[in-house]
């Protein structure tokens, strides 16, 4: 028979819950496994709100198993240490990001690629192999492998830095990966949200020069003189698209709304590469000639393996990056989605749990 | 007063016309320049029929001037140098690819990717520096600027060689410039046609492990005992494709008939690459999501620079890569066009031009 929230483990734990497709939270009482020998307890301090929570709460991928506990960006401090915890300790500032668990004997484990095991245990929303449920950071606690636990650096702040755990790593990786890290290349990003926004704040701590894609003009003064991008362009624009041509290295697309990727390609030099990080509902729609005549690349990327998000996280100390959030209480979280629904947010919000979560 | 293609030229020439894009080949007089000071003049003696000549000749890109004399796979002898040539004497023997004219400055041609130039000039359909337009292969001789002239091999056959110089360097590019050529390298080559045959040759030669994917299941004996390929899949039967998931470094797309590209994104490892060469008439639908998952890739590639043209044909005489050809007079150009779209030919059709094309 199946155990309900409350009994499924031994240590009890509280946060806030979806139960079904309207996606609305509320608060709800679980229960969390002990400390294993290799665990790593920690209190929630902060929790970065990421547009995945929505479309994980809404089951907008139809994946998603009810109640769902979101928060993939989770900064806290260590309550407990199982007995063979080596790197961190009652006290220390700790951080979990998307993954909690992988096979750590593939291929993929074996090269530090953690987001490519298929047997990857997800932060939440997806049942673990053992069959109970992941829940994640809208909580008091969290409990993880140490391996997936990411030290915090010094200088990074907590709450600013909390979206670094996803959004960070995802655009810091492709930057990374795809050659995009060098000083002097030219480097566009598409959308100007979560995800854009440290994009930008990556790409120019590389030494890039940014150029913005956005459908919003509006946007052009936050892109220039609060990110410090050297660019903006209107993608609907098409005189500023044609100026555009054939000038850029790499382009990160974090947009999940459909929208035209040809246009995108043009702006790339030859060899240039598209790498989606948003993932539109419909497949994206483009000309064989388009990639042919130039030799050009689309590519997609998720998150990183826990050693990059450990180097992206020290990366973002030293430079000074952190999100710009909007922090907020825990029960504004479904005001919260409403707002993301809209992109009426400069440019994470970040839930101030351990201030605002309240124990029944 | 726009002169005729008998007269536009000092040098009298003869070759076999495309006149409308009911795509007939029939006899045409023209003319062809003087030799200039760093010109090579040849005598043609073979010249392969490639799809794009049928594509051209019927207008299928929209981009066709007619008359139009196609042939981008000549191989000849020399007759005549220019007072600045220095890499060829009267006698040799020597080919011409799509290529007869770059800027020669831009950071292509820089590159010694020529094929990536802007500016480029193809052998046939193409405005030339004069404004007149370019005349290819299906013709009695061929006059091209030195540097587009590649040096034929000893070892490699005339005939069977000629067709390297579009389906031989189309597919060797992007073996070598993707990371596929090591020895063990898992290679998918979709389509066994023109290129495919091509590129399956070449790949067994870089000691890849191939893959034939066809929709066509009588061609897995020719795949397998002729061209020595190691695996074939029939790409319509979903239970063959599903054995193959995650299993291949690469994939070179040959085809271009409209066909689903997310079933092959499925059968790349995490990080692998599908290569079109094939020109798919319809745009391609590519879910997001099946980039994203493994951090794959979609990419195109188009012929080659000269030296890696001249790099490639050295390779395939040291390996004794040759095409499977059908020789044909020229006078039976028709019909093969009407069995090139048939598919009907193993693998392509080569005109003994200088046995079969009369001078009028």
């Amino acid at each position: 028979m199946a155990k309900s929230l409350e009994s499924e483990h031994p240590i009890k734990a509280y946060g806030y819950a979806a139960h079904d497709t309207t996606g609305t939270f509320s608060p709800v009482t679980f229960s969390r496994r002990v400390t294993g020998e290799k665990d790593v307890r920690f209190k929630v301090l902060y929790c970065g709100v990421c547009h995945s929570d929505l479309h994980y709460a809404k089951n907008e991928w139809g994946v998603t198993t009810y109640p769902v506990i979101p928060g993939h960006e989770i900064v806290g401090v260590v309550t407990e240490v199982g007995s063979k915890v080596e790197k961190f300790k009652v006290g220390d500032k700790v951080g979990v990001g998307c993954l909690v668990g992988s096979c750590r004997s593939c291929e993929s484990c074996s090269s530090d690629c953690e987001q490519f095991c298929p047997t990857q245990t997800l932060t939440y929303g997806v049942p673990n192999f053992d069959g109970t449920q992941a829940y994640g950071g809208y909580s008091d606690h969290m409990i993880s492998d140490e391996h997936f636990v990411l030290r915090w650096p010094e200088n990074l702040p907590l709450d600013s830095g909390a979206p670094l755990l996803c959004a960070g790593i995802t655009t810091y990786s492709p930057l990374r990966y795809f050659g995009l890290d060098k000083p002097g290349m030219k480097v566009g990003v598409v959308g100007l949200g979560g995800l854009g926004h440290v994009a930008v704040k990556m790409a120019k701590a590389f030494g890039a020069d940014v150029t913005v894609f956005s459908t919003t003009a509006a946007k052009k003064q936050e892109a220039i003189e609060g990110l410090k991008a050297d660019h903006f362009i209107n993608s609907r624009d098409e005189e500023e698209m044609k100026a555009a041509a054939s000038t850029l290295d790499g382009i990160i697309d974090t947009v999940s709304g459909n929208h035209p990727i040809v246009p995108l390609l043009g702006a790339l030099k030859p060899n240039g590469k598209l790498v989606l990080l948003g993932a539109p509902e419909k497949p994206v729609e483009l000309a064989a000639f388009a990639l042919i005549l130039g030799r050009k690349i689309v590519a997609g990327s998720a998150i990183g393996g826990l050693k990059e998000t450990q180097e992206m996280l020290d990366f973002s100390a030293k430079h000074g990056i952190t999100a710009d959030i909007e922090l907020i209480p825990i029960d504004y979280v479904n005001t919260a989605m409403d707002r993301l629904l809209k992109s009426d947010v400069r440019y994470r919000f970040v839930i101030d749990v351990a201030n605002s979560l309240k124990a029944e | 007063m726009a002169k005729s293609p008998e007269s536009e030229h000092p040098i009298k020439a003869y070759g076999y016309a495309a006149r409308d894009s009911s795509g007939v080949l029939s006899p045409l007089t023209f003319s062809r320049r003087a030799t200039g000071e760093k010109d090579v003049r040849f005598k043609v003696l073979y010249c392969g029929i490639c799809h794009s000549d049928l594509h051209s000749i019927k207008n299928d890109w929209g981009m066709t001037t007619y008359p139009l004399i196609p042939g981008h796979e000549i191989v000849g002898v020399v007759t005549e140098v220019g007072s600045k040539v220095h890499n060829f004497k009267v006698g040799d023997k020597v080919g011409v690819g799509c290529l007869v004219g770059s800027c020669r400055s831009c950071q292509s041609c820089a590159n010694d990717l020529e094929n990536y130039c802007p500016k480029n000039i193809l052998t046939y359909g193409s405005p030339y520096y004069d404004g007149t337009r370019t005349y290819g292969g299906y013709s009695d001789h061929m006059v091209a600027d030195e540097h587009f002239i590649l040096r034929w091999p000893k070892n490699l056959p005339l005939d069977s060689g000629s067709p390297l110089l579009c389906a031989g360097i189309t597919t060797y590019s992007p073996l070598r410039y993707f990371g596929l050529d090591k020895p063990g390298v898992k290679v998918g080559v979709v389509g066994l046609g023109g290129l495919g045959h091509v590129a399956v040759k070449f790949a067994k030669a870089f000691g890849a492990e191939v893959t034939v994917f066809s929709t066509t299941p009588a061609k897995k004996q020719e795949a397998l005992d002729g061209l020595k390929a190691d695996h074939f899949i029939v790409s319509k039967d979903p239970e063959q494709m599903k054995s193959a998931v995650g299993s291949l470094d690469g994939i070179i797309d040959t085809v271009s008939a409209t066909h689903p590209i997310a079933p092959l994104l499925s059968v790349l490892k995490r990080e692998g690459k599908l290569i079109l060469v094939g020109i798919p008439e319809k745009p391609l639908e590519i879910p997001a999501f099946s980039l994203i998952m493994g951090r794959k890739i979609v990419t195109g590639s188009v012929i080659g620079g000269l030296k890696e043209t001249q790099e490639m044909l050295d390779f395939a005489s040291e390996h004794g890569i040759t095409a499977d050809i059908e020789l044909i007079p020229i006078d039976y150009v028709n019909t093969a066009m009407e069995r090139v779209l048939k598919s009907d030919v193993r693998y392509r059709f080569v005109i003994d031009v200088a046995n079969s094309l009369k001078a009028p």
